[in-house]
C-alpha cells in the first residue's frame, strides 16, 4: 500500500466525474461515504467499472478489496453496462402470486436471455426486482424507466417492442 | 418560530382550502403515477385553467389513497365523491361533472367496507394533504406535537406517553417502542443517533414506501420527537433506492422542515438541535436486520454482527443507536396530539393501535389498509378485500414475508395481532399480507420463499448461507417429483438446524414459510413426493 497526497484524478476528462467527486466532496471524503459515492457513480455512468472503482478506492483510501466488496454485496450496483433498453420483471410475492414467472419465461424465450443479461446486440437487458412496491398492480415492471402494472405475457412483449421502436 | 406563528401559518393555509369551492386531489403516490397519474393531473390543472375556473377549483396532487388497484383516483372534496381509473382524456368530463353531478361511469362508492371498516391514524392525512406542500402538513395540525413536546414537556414525558400508549415495533417483532427509547435515554454517551429503517425489502410489502411518499413530513416530526426523547442530535433515515419518488418527496420535506426550522440547529428556539440526512439501501435485504443496517450507513457490507451489544447501548460508529420503523415513527406523532390513552384504546389486550398492512394478490380489493389490531382475517378478505376474484377458493393467507408463514382458512376467525400470528407460526411482519387461492401450489410457495432467503443470505454464518442452499434443493425435488421418501424428515431436521443456529433474524426465520406450509399442507407436499401430483397444477413433473 501507497501513500497517495493531494489530488486524485479521475481516469478521464469526462465530466461525469465531476458528479462523483462532487459527492465524494460532500461527505468530506470520508471512507464512510463508500455506498453514497458508489451510488452517484452508477447513476453517472449507468454501471461501475474497474477503472472507476480503483478511483473511488484511492480517492476515498479505502483499500479495492473492501470497494469490490461493497459493489458486489448489494444488487442495486451492476458491475456490467446496461443494453439500450431494460426490462425489470418483479418478481415479489404478490407478483410471483398473479403469474410473474409467466412474464419472465415468455420474455427469456423471446430475447433468448437469462435475468440479469443483455442481448447479445445490447439493445435489451432483462432484470428482475425483489419488490417494486406495486402490488396493488401485479404482476408489474419496468421499461425503460416506466411502470406498468396488471400485465401478461402477451403485453409485456408488446411492451418492450414499443420501446424498441420508439427509440428507433 | 413559535407555536402561535405556526398555528397562524396553520389557520391561513385552512382557510385559503376553504376558498375553493372544489377542490380536486389527484393521486401521486408511486402506484396510481404507474398508471399515468402524474399525466392526468397535468390535464386536470390544464383544463381548470383552460376554463378560467382557478379561483374556485383547486387541483392537487395528494398521497395513496389506499385503493391502488383502481387507480389513477380522484377524490372530489368537499362533495366527498372518489372516481376511480380516470384517463388524462377524462379530464374535461371531470371538470365539466363539477357543475353536472357525479358522473356515473368512473364514480366508486365511498360507503364499502373497503372505506368503511379503516381506522386511519398513521395514514390519516395519506390522500388528503400534497406531500410537497409543507403548509399542507401544517394546516392538518402537523409539527404541532413537536412544538408542544420541545416547550411543554421533559424527555421523560415524551418516553412515558409512548410507554403508556402501548406502541411496538412495527417492523414486525413487536418490541415495546417505550422500552427501546428508555434504553437508549439511559445510555450515557454524548454522541446518540435515531435511524429510521425504511429499508422495506419483503417482497409483496408497500407500507412504508406509502408512508414516505404520502406523508413525509409525518415520519420527520416522529423522529425528531424521538431524538428529543432519547437525547440524540443526529437522525438518519435509511431508504431503498429502488424508492426513487420517496427518496425525492423526502429530500424536499427535510429541506422545507429545516427553512421552517423545525429540523436543524435549535429546533423552535430550543436548545435542542437535530438534523436528519438520507442514506440510501441498495439492495439488500438482510439490511433490515438492525446491525447489517448499522453496517450499510457505516458505507460497508451489509453483515450482521452478534448481537449484545444491541444496537440500543453501541450502534452506529459505537454510539448508542435507536433504530425504528417507519411506521413506528409514523404513529408518535399521533399519539402525542391525542394522547396516550386515545391510542391504548384502540387494539386488543397485549396489541395497542393500529396497523397498516399491504393487501395483494388473489384478493378484489388490493391496496393499502389501515385497521385497528384485532379485527378478523375474514374481515380484512372478504369485507375489505371484497373477497377472492372469479369465484376461487380462498387457501391462505401469507403474513411476514420470508420470515412469515401461511395461515390457513381455519383460521379465518382469528383475530390478526402480534400473539395470534406468533402462535399460528406466522408472524406480524411489516404488514405484507397476500391472498392466495387454489390456484397457487404451497410447496411452491415454501420454495419461492427458500430461493428468496438463499439468494440474500449475506454469507457471514454457515447454518444460513449453506443451509438455505440445501433446503432449496429439498424443496427442488419435491416439486420436481423426484423427492425420496426420506425428504420430508430431512427437510424438518434441517429447519429445525437453521431455525436454531444461525446469526441474525433472517436465518433464523428463514424456514418459517416451509415449516409452516409443512404443519398445514402437509398433504400437498405428500402428494408431490408420493404420487407426483401438484393439485394446484404449478410444479411441473419431471417424471
Amino acid at each position: 500500500m501507497y501513500l497517495e497526497f493531494g489530488k486524485i484524478s479521475p481516469p478521464s476528462d469526462d465530466k461525469r466525474w465531476r458528479i462523483v467527486e462532487a459527492a465524494m466532496r460532500r461527505h468530506g471524503n470520508n471512507r464512510r461515504a463508500l455506498i453514497e459515492t458508489l451510488h452517484s457513480l452508477q447513476e453517472a455512468f449507468g454501471y461501475l467499472d474497474e477503472e472507476a472503482l480503483q478511483f473511488i478506492a484511492r480517492s476515498l483510501r479505502v483499500p479495492m478489496s473492501q470497494v469490490y466488496g461493497v459493489s458486489t454485496f448489494y444488487h442495486f450496483f451492476t458491475l456490467k453496462p446496461q443494453g439500450r433498453h431494460t426490462c425489470v420483471v418483479c418478481t415479489g410475492t404478490a407478483c410471483y402470486i398473479k403469474g410473474a414467472p409467466h412474464i419472465l419465461t415468455a420474455l427469456e424465450q423471446n430475447y433468448h436471455v437469462k435475468p440479469g443479461e443483455t442481448t447479445a446486440d445490447g439493445e435489451l437487458s432483462l432484470l428482475t426486482a425483489r419488490c417494486l412496491g406495486s402490488c396493488g398492480l401485479a404482476p408489474a415492471a419496468v421499461f425503460d424507466g416506466t411502470v406498468a402494472g396488471k400485465l401478461t405475457p402477451a403485453e409485456s412483449l408488446d411492451r418492450i417492442r414499443r420501446c424498441m421502436d420508439h427509440a428507433a | 418560530m413559535l407555536l402561535d406563528e405556526l398555528k397562524e401559518t396553520a389557520a391561513a393555509e385552512q382557510e385559503a382550502q376553504q376558498q375553493y369551492q372544489h377542490r380536486l386531489q389527484v393521486c401521486v403516490a408511486a402506484g396510481c403515477v404507474s398508471c399515468q397519474s402524474d399525466a392526468l393531473l397535468a390535464s386536470l390543472q390544464a383544463e381548470v385553467k383552460q376554463r378560467g375556473l382557478q379561483q374556485t377549483c383547486q387541483v392537487k396532487g395528494v398521497g395513496c389513497m389506499g385503493l391502488c388497484s383502481a387507480g389513477p383516483l380522484v377524490s372530489v372534496e368537499p362533495a366527498g365523491w372518489l372516481y376511480r381509473g380516470v384517463q388524462p382524456e377524462d379530464a374535461p368530463a371531470l371538470v365539466q361533472s363539477l357543475a353536472d353531478g357525479p358522473m356515473t361511469r368512473l364514480i366508486c362508492p365511498t360507503n364499502q367496507p373497503f372505506f368503511q371498516r379503516q381506522l386511519k391514524v398513521v395514514l390519516e392525512n395519506s390522500g388528503r394533504i400534497d406531500p410537497e406542500h409543507l403548509e399542507d402538513y401544517l394546516a392538518v395540525g402537523g409539527y404541532e406535537a413537536l412544538f408542544t413536546a420541545l416547550t411543554e414537556m421533559t424527555p421523560a414525558n415524551v418516553i412515558e406517553q409512548v410507554s403508556r400508549s402501548g406502541l411496538r415495533g412495527r417492523g414486525g417483532a413487536g418490541y415495546p417502542t417505550g422500552l427501546k427509547w428508555t434504553t437508549v435515554a439511559k445510555a450515557t454517551a454524548g454522541n446518540k443517533f435515531v435511524i429510521c429503517n425504511a429499508d422495506e425489502g419483503d417482497p409483496g410489502a408497500f407500507m412504508d414506501r406509502s408512508v414516505l411518499e404520502s406523508d413525509p413530513h409525518r415520519v420527520l416530526e416522529g423522529m425528531a420527537l424521538a431524538g428529543y426523547a432519547v437525547g440524540a442530535s443526529q437522525g438518519y433515515i435509511y431508504v431503498r433506492a429502488e424508492y426513487p419518488l420517496a427518496i425525492k418527496r423526502l429530500r424536499t420535506a427535510i429541506r422545507q422542515a429545516e427553512r421552517l426550522g423545525v429540523l436543524g440547529n435549535n429546533l423552535c428556539g430550543t436548545r435542542f438541535s437535530f438534523h436528519i440526512d438520507l442514506r440510501l439501501g441498495a439492495g439488500a435485504f438482510v439490511c433490515g436486520e438492525e446491525t447489517a443496517l448499522i453496517a450499510s450507513i457505516e458505507g460497508k457490507r451489509g453483515s450482521p454482527r452478534p448481537r449484545p451489544p444491541y444496537p440500543a447501548e453501541s450502534g452506529l460508529w459505537e454510539a448508542p443507536t435507536l433504530i425504528n420503523n417507519v411506521e413506528t415513527l409514523a404513529s408518535v406523532p399521533a399519539i402525542l396530539r391525542k394522547g396516550a390513552d386515545w391510542y391504548s384504546a384502540i387494539g386488543t389486550a397485549k396489541s395497542k393501535g393500529t396497523k397498516v398492512f399491504a393487501l395483494a394478490g388473489r384478493v378484489n380489493n388490493t391496496g393499502l389498509i389501515e385497521i385497528p389490531m384485532g379485527m378478523t382475517l375474514r374481515e380484512i378478505v372478504y369485507e375489505i378485500g371484497g373477497g377472492i376474484p372469479e369465484g376461487k377458493r380462498f387457501k391462505a393467507v401469507q403474513t411476514g414475508g420470508p420470515s412469515g408463514g401461511c395461515v390457513p382458512a381455519q383460521y379465518l376467525d382469528m383475530p390478526v395481532d402480534y400473539e395470534s400470528l406468533a402462535q399460528l407460526g406466522s408472524i406480524m411482519g411489516s404488514g405484507g399480507m397476500i391472498v392466495m387461492d387454489e390456484t397457487s401450489c404451497m410447496v411452491d410457495v415454501a420454495k419461492y420463499f427458500m430461493e428468496f432467503c438463499m439468494t440474500e443470505s449475506c454469507g457471514k454464518c454457515v447454518p444460513c448461507r449453506v443451509g438455505t442452499v440445501h433446503m432449496h434443493n429439498m424443496l427442488n425435488r419435491i416439486t420436481a417429483g423426484t423427492a425420496g421418501d426420506d425428504e420430508l424428515a430431512l427437510l424438518e431436521e434441517l429447519c429445525d438446524l437453521v431455525k436454531s443456529t444461525s446469526l441474525c433474524g433472517l436465518g433464523q426465520t428463514a424456514p418459517n414459510p416451509v415449516i409452516s406450509t409443512l404443519h398445514y399442507f402437509r398433504d400437498e407436499y405428500l402428494s408431490h413426493i408420493h404420487d407426483q401430483a401438484c393439485a394446484a397444477g404449478v410444479c411441473r413433473m419431471k417424471t
